[in-house]
């Protein structure tokens, strides 16, 4: 067994057990933690891969960046407890939700064993080295990707703007008018008086 | 050197993985994070095929699913905080009401 497959089948183990983790684990932080051990484990395939451009994307873009938005947003809103599945509404759909999916895993991995052998140039190291240099997924991008990339660009725009708008509720509806701020004032007013706390808006 | 069929076999029981997490849990959080999962394998398959056909496309088309997903994140994220805000949940089966 060459070395390369040794460190191939234990990052393999590692990321089966992320995945795997993040689906069994009662908290939504420990799965967090899960899926950013999976994240790694796929950017050392991606080095195994000759790929050093996307080991780097991986790590910055995924274990980086989404792995902070996720762990704030489970912090923030504070939903690390465990889930209630007594009221499950479909009865059932854990366990043929399991078998399915073990269906469906078995038809890809005969499918995958059974394909004809193709022609690889996955042992010709010249060539594969000379293509891990970023250089030229760059070239890629600006000529061939360019209509995508452009695209992609207003992707990220449209989830900028997106955000900002979800966030900023008040800017949907306008600011308060004349009458529905002496309506408010009124409200908490007469709350005072009763003695009962204002509810806060939802 | 690894064979590429390893690399599709992890690709697919990590892929299948991610649809098992979307499928049982409940917290909403939890299968955005399935859906992350099944496109990372999703991009490693890409890398692995890039590798046999000695081409440079699979690694180019990775960037541009690594760069979408974080748009996905961002927004999704932004979606689940506003029902999480109105609800007080994030469980996926309270947010009913458009069942009839």
């Amino acid at each position: 067994m060459s070395f390369e497959l040794v460190i191939f089948l234990v990052t393999a183990a590692i990321a089966l057990t992320g995945g795997v983790g993040m689906i069994v684990a009662r908290n939504t932080v420990h799965s967090a933690l899960f899926l950013l051990l999976n994240f790694f484990a796929i950017a050392v395939l991606f080095l195994l891969l000759h790929s050093p451009f996307l080991f780097a994307i991986q790590l910055t873009i995924y274990a980086g960046a989404i792995m902070v938005l996720f762990l704030f947003v489970v912090m923030l809103l504070g939903v690390e407890s465990i889930e209630d599945r007594t009221k499950d509404r479909l009865a059932g759909q854990l366990w043929l939700s399991v078998v399915l999916t073990l269906i469906l895993m078995v038809q890809a991995i005969t499918i995958t064993l059974l394909a004809e052998p193709v022609e690889s140039q996955a042992h010709n190291t010249a060539l594969l080295d000379q293509l891990a240099d970023p250089a030229l997924i760059g070239a890629k991008l600006f000529t061939t990707y360019l209509l995508p990339f452009q695209i992609t660009g207003v992707i990220l725009l449209v989830g900028i703007v997106g955000v900002v708008v979800l966030h900023q509720r008040a800017h949907l509806y306008g600011p308060l008018s004349e009458t529905e701020r002496e309506f408010a004032a009124q409200y908490v007013a007469e709350r005072a008086t009763s003695g009962q706390p204002a509810e806060p808006a939802s | 050197m690894v064979e590429t069929s390893y690399y599709i076999l992890l690709s697919a029981s990590l892929f299948t993985l991610g649809i098992l997490g979307v499928l049982v849990r409940r917290n909403a959080i939890v299968v955005f994070m399935s859906v992350e999962l099944m496109l990372n394998a999703a991009n490693l398959a890409f890398v692995a095929f890039a590798r046999q056909q000695g081409n440079i496309d699979g690694q180019v088309l990775v960037f541009f699913v690594i760069t979408v997903a974080a748009a996905e994140v961002a927004v999704g994220l932004a979606l689940l905080v506003t029902i999480f805000r109105n609800k007080q949940t994030a469980d996926v089966d309270a947010i009913s009401q458009l069942h009839g």
